[in-house]
């Protein structure tokens, strides 16, 4: 199992790396979304590699994990187009303001 | 290591690294798709066959795509000449290493990585579906009833509200 874990942590360090990084707010949020993923992959793998009987539940949370996961960005890209038409642009650094 | 396992594992690094690297947004979620492309079939490997099937269906058909069509849309906006990367990347960069390295060391050097298969853990889409339908059926209902809300709050926050503005709000913001 160590070669699984090994991927989720590159996903989890690489999608860390994308959402602090990066200045595009796409990309924040397309980090946001790695790091997601790599708790997916841990759960799935300590399903497969767990100590005891295995159970449904892992694989059910997963599931949930990325229907959450997918609203989570479709809301958040509703929010990047809304920013973008009142500030014309998409750059986090220039997000610095509450006022619409 | 099996073959098709380094193979994955090589799809998935180069995917998530190209995602950060690329100068070019639409590149940056290409990659990105990818990646998820290539966790589904880790997915497979590990014998959770329903969730490969929804990575696939929902990250590489919807949210990659949802992403793609905001980089299209909100491009206008972008200067060319600015650096992909915020102005504070050194303390990031070293942040995220040491966070690898240190989830790798402790993966390595733990008693569980040479834990062996368990065999009982399969999920077929019948068991999947009567769990679903028994003992998660408030959960299942509780997440219909986000995606609806997620669904119509997006869609009024992505709504044009031309009514308020008056024709100076239209021109870019020449401050900054």
């Amino acid at each position: 199992m160590l070669p699984y874990l090994l991927i989720s942590s590159l996903l989890f360090s690489s999608g860390l790396a994308a959402a602090l990084l990066r200045r595009n707010a796409v990309m924040v949020l397309i980090g946001i979304e790695l790091m997601l993923n790599a708790a997916n992959l841990n759960f799935i793998v300590f399903w497969k590699y767990g100590p005891g009987p295995a159970t449904l539940s892992p694989i059910l949370f997963v599931l949930f994990s990325i229907a959450i996961a997918a609203a989570e960005a479709g809301v958040g890209l509703a929010l990047i187009l809304a920013i973008h038409r009142h500030r014309q642009t998409t750059n986090v650094d220039e997000m610095d303001s509450l006022r619409g | 290591m099996n073959f098709d396992l380094a193979i994955l594992s090589l799809i998935i690094a180069a995917g998530s690294i190209g995602a950060i690297l690329f100068r070019d947004l639409v590149h940056s979620v290409l990659s990105l798709a990818v990646t998820f492309f290539g966790l589904a079939g880790v997915y497979l490997r590990l014998g959770a066959e329903f969730i490969a099937f929804s990575q696939v269906i929902v990250y590489v058909g919807a949210v990659a795509i949802l992403a793609l069509f905001v980089v299209i849309l909100t491009r206008k906006g972008e200067r060319a000449a600015e650096s992909r990367f915020s102005a504070d990347r050194l303390l990031p960069l070293a942040v995220c290493s040491m966070l690898f390295v240190g989830l790798a060391a402790a993966a390595w050097s733990s008693s569980i990585k040479s834990r062996p298969e368990l065999a009982s853990a399969t999920a077929s889409m019948r068991q999947l579906g009567r769990e679903l339908m028994s003992s998660y059926v408030v959960p299942l209902e509780v997440l219909g009833l986000l995606l609806t809300a997620c669904m119509i709050g997006a869609t009024i926050l992505a709504l044009n509200d031309d009514r308020e503005s008056n024709p100076d709000e239209d021109k870019p913001h020449s401050s900054h």
